[in-house]
């Protein structure tokens, strides 16, 4: 049985934190990256199913992200998490290959309905 | 600012009427002048050559007389023409040429009247003229034509003398000349109804019955009175002209054309007067003709000028009208482009703390599911408390989703839209709400509005927004109109949706646009409804206006494009 391995990339601590925590409590493998950079670093040791990228982040910005990991490992599933006002964003992350975006503040039944495609999206690609 | 049409109007017609009324006026009477001063001068001309002319005559009469006296006295003798019946043969030959004559007496040296012929017979030949004037002068000259004087007879007449000598004696052949024939030759010069022909001697004592002015051996006077005076002002003084002489006075107030030419024969002066009026008719006919074409030029440029600048100002109050217009909207424009960008960035820094704390409720929420803690005494508390953060981060998140929505750039689709019947569905949503209230909606669809292409949701949710509005604008008890129409010319369709509510005071009216604005109690509005609209209205190349009437209601209009 495979669990599901979720990155979450978003500079702000507290709810970076959290939001991990509470998929954790929900069986998802979940772990955090404060940063793009970061993110990449540990996408290098360890493979994940969906990323969880904000856009908006100091130094690496979640589409300047978006497109290494792509470029990395194309397999993963990304979900944009957008807490700017253009929706624009969000669009062009899906042109560069995201699965999809959501609306920050989100309830977190959204995301993990989201999350949850992505994944099923992934795994059909898979197998 | 408004700018005074009916000045610039005045402004602007006067311009063009002075700038076409001083040429016309300066050409039109500059060629008056010149015509006036040709014509003039033609006159004059004609006046003098009739002057001359005349003179002409009477030197030629003049002339032929004394030769004809010469002719009689030096070719019958002495003692011939001293017997009365030889000297009435010879005066009835001289008769029957010209009727001119009208007696002839021979004088001998003495003045003594020897022989006679003629009417006064009794009269005359008793009469001595040694001692008259006439009698002097031909003894000295030779020949003699005399002024009109009375004489003897006491009849205006004049005399011709002519002084003989032969073998030793001297004697004088005296014929007295009718009148008439001198006043013929100078009344052929009346040429007009108002013109005078008269011939003054040295003394200035009229030789001819003028026309008007006096009478024989008067002095020529008016016939006219001068103003100021009952007794007739004396024509100019011509008898001591020299040389032909024409021109034109005012003398005495009255304003008369004068041409005075010298009679070489005699000392008299041949007076011609024509009256400017009516020698100049042609020139007055003339001159009316030109206030008629001028007033007839100032009547068209009067009216071009008028309508011309009806046309431009008619152009200029639309103008400006589009400009206000313009600058209203584009106005707004720029406002909401600002606020855009400024809700954008709140919406930004607002979401990411509230993302936070909706997490960090969830968690808290996660943990109290999980955890033994459903026995403590506050759990109640801790379970309402976070249900409640919940909720205010729900209504946070929802308010800026809204701001995100007005301040959201996205495409509009591009679906056919029969706005009919999306009106309709629309109001289909609110008709049981609204007949809670009692409020009615009435529709008022035109027949002719065409399928447009456009967003149908993004126009869905600007016609519920507007319809939401009114309602709650009238609270109960009132009509909601929701009309249509088609404007063929620019290719629009409009959208009413009419109130009956309290109205929009016109210090508010330019402001239910902007983000935030709101009439209703705190927690009820956020004030972004109109402002999105505004926003989504524009961006599908549509417009949206308002008009409201305090205690009337307000009309929301939407024009939207065809295509």
């Amino acid at each position: 049985m495979d669990t599901l391995r979720v990155l979450i990339v978003d500079d702000e601590d507290d709810f970076r934190e959290t939001i991990v925590k509470r998929l954790n409590a929900r069986k998802i493998l979940a772990e955090g990256a404060a940063s793009g950079v970061k993110a990449l670093e540990i996408l290098g040791g360890k493979d994940f199913d969906v990323i969880v990228l904000d856009v908006k982040m100091p130094d690496m910005d979640g589409i300047e992200t978006l497109r290494h990991i792509k470029k990395m490992k194309p397999e993963i599933e990304v979900i944009m998490l957008t807490g700017h006002a253009s929706v624009e964003f969000g669009l062009k992350g899906m042109q560069l290959g995201a699965f999809d975006y959501v609306m920050k503040p989100a309830p977190l039944n959204e995301l993990l309905d989201t999350i949850g495609q992505a994944y099923n999206k992934k795994r059909g690609l898979m197998h | 600012m408004e700018r005074n049409y009916r000045k610039l109007w005045w402004q602007h017609c006067l311009a063009i009427i002075c700038f076409s009324v001083i040429p016309l006026l300066f050409v039109n009477l500059s060629l008056y002048k010149l015509f006036d001063r040709i014509y003039t001068d033609k006159v004059t001309e004609t006046l003098r050559s009739t002057a001359e002319n005349r003179r002409d005559a009477i030197d030629l009469f003049f002339s032929e007389r004394i030769a004809q006296l010469y002719t009689v006295a030096n070719t019958n003798s002495f003692q011939e023409l001293t017997d009365e019946t030889y000297l009435n043969r010879v005066f009835e030959i001289m008769h029957a040429k010209s009727n001119s004559y009208m007696d002839i007496g021979i004088i001998d040296s003495e003045g003594r009247h020897l022989s006679y012929v003629g009417p006064y017979y009794d009269l005359l030949k008793q009469v001595n003229y040694k001692n008259e004037s006439w009698f002097s002068a031909v003894k000295a000259n030779g020949v003699f034509i005399s002024d009109i004087f009375l004489g003897y007879r006491k009849v205006p007449h004049f005399i011709i003398a002519v002084m003989v000598r032969d073998k030793g004696t001297t004697w004088i052949l005296r014929v007295t000349i009718n009148l008439k024939n001198i006043d013929d030759i100078v009344h052929r010069a009346w040429i007009g109804n108002l013109s005078d022909a008269f011939i003054v001697n040295s003394q200035n004592v009229l030789q001819t019955r003028p026309r008007f002015g006096g009478n024989f051996l008067e002095t020529p006077a008016y016939p006219e009175f001068a103003s100021d005076s009952l007794k007739p002002h004396a024509y100019p003084d011509y008898s001591s002209a020299v040389t032909t002489k024409v021109e034109r006075i005012v003398h005495n107030g009255i304003d008369a054309f004068f041409a005075a030419v010298p009679i070489h024969n005699t000392k008299w002066i041949l007076v011609i007067k024509e009256s400017p009026d009516e020698l100049l008719s042609p020139l007055q006919k003339g001159k009316y003709w030109m206030i008629l074409l001028t007033a007839l030029g100032l009547a068209i440029i009067a009216t071009g000028a008028a309508l011309f600048t009806n046309t431009l100002i008619n152009r200029i109050k639309e103008t400006d009208r589009e400009n206000a217009t313009n600058s209203d909207m584009l106005l707004q424009a720029n406002k909401m482009i600002a606020l855009s960008k400024m809700a954008a960035g709140i919406a930004h820094e607002v979401n990411n703390p509230l993302a936070a704390i909706a997490e960090k409720a969830g968690w808290l929420k996660d943990l109290l599911a999980e955890e033994d803690i459903a026995g403590s005494k506050n759990f109640a508390e801790f379970d309402e408390s976070v249900d409640k953060i919940e909720q205010h981060v729900n209504r946070a998140r929802k308010i800026i989703h809204n701001l995100l929505g007005f301040a959201r750039r996205m495409e509009p689709a591009k679906e056919k839209i029969n706005v009919n019947n999306l009106l309709d569905e629309t109001t289909g949503f609110l008709e049981n709400e609204a007949r809670y209230v009692n409020i009615h909606i009435e529709k008022q669809y035109a027949e002719n509005v065409p399928v447009i292409t456009s967003d149908l949701s993004q126009i869905q949710q600007v016609v519920l927004n507007l319809l939401n509005n009114a309602i709650d604008a009238i609270g109960h008890d009132g009509t909601v109109t929701v009309s249509t129409r088609y404007h063929e010319k620019t290719n629009e369709v409009e959208i009413n949706v009419a109130d009956t509510g309290p109205g929009i005071p016109e210090s508010e009216l330019n402001k239910i646009f902007d983000p935030f604005f709101t009439t209703k109690e705190v927690g009820k509005g956020t004030g972004l409804g109109l402002s999105i609209s505004y926003s989504i209205i524009e961006k599908l190349g549509g417009k949206i206006r308002v008009q409201s009437k305090v205690g009337t209601g307000t009309v929301f209009t939407i024009l939207l494009p065809k295509h």
